[in-house]
């Protein structure tokens, strides 16, 4: 309810942002965004669903509106070693690729993490082959888990283009210098048309700063060896380093996104929480699926059934003990993912959750599903019957599963 | 061979250091530092020379890929034991054959 203010007010101090409203596919925001960070350097490869963020990219290089050196390289395993040399000289580096991109890429990664290199890079999430697939599942980046890059997922044009702004910041924190990942779905978000809130260039230019390397091979009044051999007298203790950098960037991720938020009016955190408080069952999601989630919660409160949602935004580094205490007062939690940790006990997000409620003095039951390999749709109703299972469970009628379930594929 | 200046990054007990000391991203902090690494461990031969044949021409110095020949007001003056790899190539190259590459482990 707006108030009649008694007495004329001091102009208030402009902290936030003009928006301007656009409708843009996921992809041109990203490509927006890019635009508007105006990187020193992109060096990245076509690949479906990726390839309109460079196509776009490419077009602000060729009309002069960006300075950014733009390398063609032959492959996604040149296009992350151009950004790995282009980054320890000192530039500030970007690139974008999804699925058999990032594959190729696998050697790479875990050499930008640990050499510190504060690359951002957009993974639209396209399945990994077999059988050669374009669609969007979330395979491509969970194989990236464990290589030291800090993992963000969106669930919205909006906050891909968000994230990709934020991810500088990150990257380029003195208590980071990590490389960041940031996630949106492969179609779903990255070719469907949204409407959204995009930001002035120049504040834009103004949020992410200049970058000012701590460390760089073209320093030439500073030389330093980068990326040298480490014999087992010195690779652990680089490891252990690593471990504790990515750790801290939690903090980080928290503070940049409520200084973004403070500018925009758009708040993020590790994770969202949707009529969570008061619930009894929740599903944990990630990516676009939390849309229809939340769809599905609405419609299941206006039947006054007591449910849930967690989104998880930050996946690396995963933010176990929020995420444990957000949901400890649950009964019943099923988590969602978009990938099959094949071999394992379930998904990757299943395990993390489970794995970060077991020493918890409350804990929900806990059950996972699989869900939208290959691009598969996900409509409410497989929700619905999630939500169905939670409720037998919260009520003690069927025990939780040990046993991961597939959602949606044809038995 | 002459002696390097001291390095500025102090180095001591490196190998002792712990996770948060270590430079971050495994960075070298200081250029110029390959004098340190003694790499003459992997010799299975070393070069000794009689200066009695000597002429100190100092083909060898020129030759030597490592930059093991000590050299000192022009005179040849032995071999840096500490980074010569034993390639041989001084002994190839000496007119005189001043330089005879013998087994490692032989002797002291
Ligand atoms: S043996 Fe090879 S490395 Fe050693 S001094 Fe002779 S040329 Fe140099
Ligand atoms: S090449 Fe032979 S003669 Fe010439 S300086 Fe070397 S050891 Fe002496």
């Amino acid at each position: 309810m707006a108030k009649v203010a008694t007495k004329p007010k001091a102009p208030a101090k402009k902290t936030k942002a003009k928006a301007i409203t656009v409708a843009m596919t996921g992809n041109a925001g990203c490509a927006l965004a890019m635009k508007q960070i105006n990187p020193d350097v992109v060096a990245a490869y076509p690949i479906t669903p990726q390839t309109t963020i460079v196509e776009e990219f490419a077009t602000y290089v060729a009309n002069g509106v960006v300075d950014t050196e733009y390398v063609n390289v032959e492959s996604e395993h040149s296009a992350m070693s151009a950004c790995i040399g282009a980054s320890a000289a000192g530039a500030r580096v970007m690139t974008t690729t999804s699925s058999q991109g990032l594959a190729l890429m696998w050697e790479e990664l875990s050499i930008a993490s640990a050499m510190r290199l504060p690359i951002v890079m957009h993974n639209v999430n396209r399945t990994l082959s077999g059988p050669i697939n374009i669609h969007c599942d979330h395979s491509d980046s969970m194989g990236a888990r464990d290589m030291g890059w800090v993992q963000m997922f969106g669930e919205t044009a909006q906050e891909a283009y968000d994230n990709t702004i934020i991810a500088v910041r990150i990257a380029e924190h003195e208590k980071v210098l990590l490389p960041v990942m940031i996630m949106h779905d492969g179609f779903i978000t990255s070719h469907a048309i949204d409407r959204f809130d995009v930001l002035e260039d120049d504040v834009v230019k103004e949020f992410v700063g200049e970058y000012e390397p701590k460390q760089a091979l073209l320093n030439v009044d500073d030389p330093k060896t980068f990326g040298p051999f480490a014999m087992p007298a010195y690779y652990f203790e680089q490891r252990r380093q690593l471990r504790a950098a990515l750790d801290g960037a939690k903090d980080i991720v928290l503070k940049v996104s409520k200084e973004y938020g403070k500018l925009t009016g758009r708040s993020y955190g590790l994770f969202e929480e949707y009529r969570l408080d008061d619930a009894h069952i929740a599903v944990v999601v990630m990516g676009s699926t939390a849309g229809t989630a939340k769809y599905v919660v609405d419609q299941a409160r206006a039947k006054g059934m007591k449910v849930g949602m967690l989104k998880v935004r930050l996946f690396r580094p995963f933010p176990s003990a929020e995420i444990a205490e957000a949901l400890s007062h649950l009964k019943a939690v099923a988590v969602m993912d978009r990938a099959d940790s094949i071999g394992a006990l379930g998904g990757p997000v299943y395990m993390e959750v489970k794995a970060a409620l077991y020493n918890s003095k409350k804990r929900p039951h806990v059950q996972g599903y699989v869900y939208g390999l290959g691009g598969r749709d996900t409509g409410p109703d497989q929700i619905e019957t999630v939500f169905d299972d939670l409720k037998k469970v919260a009520r003690g009628v069927e025990s939780p599963r040990e046993q991961v379930t597939f959602l949606g594929v044809k038995e | 061979m002459a002696e390097k200046t001291k390095m500025k990054w102090n180095i001591k007990d490196i190998e002792n250091w712990g996770w948060k000391k270590v430079p971050m991203g495994a960075t070298i902090q200081e250029a110029g530092n390959a004098a340190y690494y003694k790499t003459g461990g992997w010799r299975t031969e070393k070069p000794v020379v009689d200066k009695e044949k000597c002429t100190n021409c100092l083909i060898c110095w020129i030759n030597c890929p490592d930059a093991s020949i000590m050299v000192n007001d022009t005179k040849m003056e032995g071999f840096d034991y500490d980074h010569c790899k034993g390639c041989g190539i001084c002994a190839k190259v000496c007119p005189p054959k001043a330089i005879e590459m013998q087994p490692e482990g032989g002797e002291d």
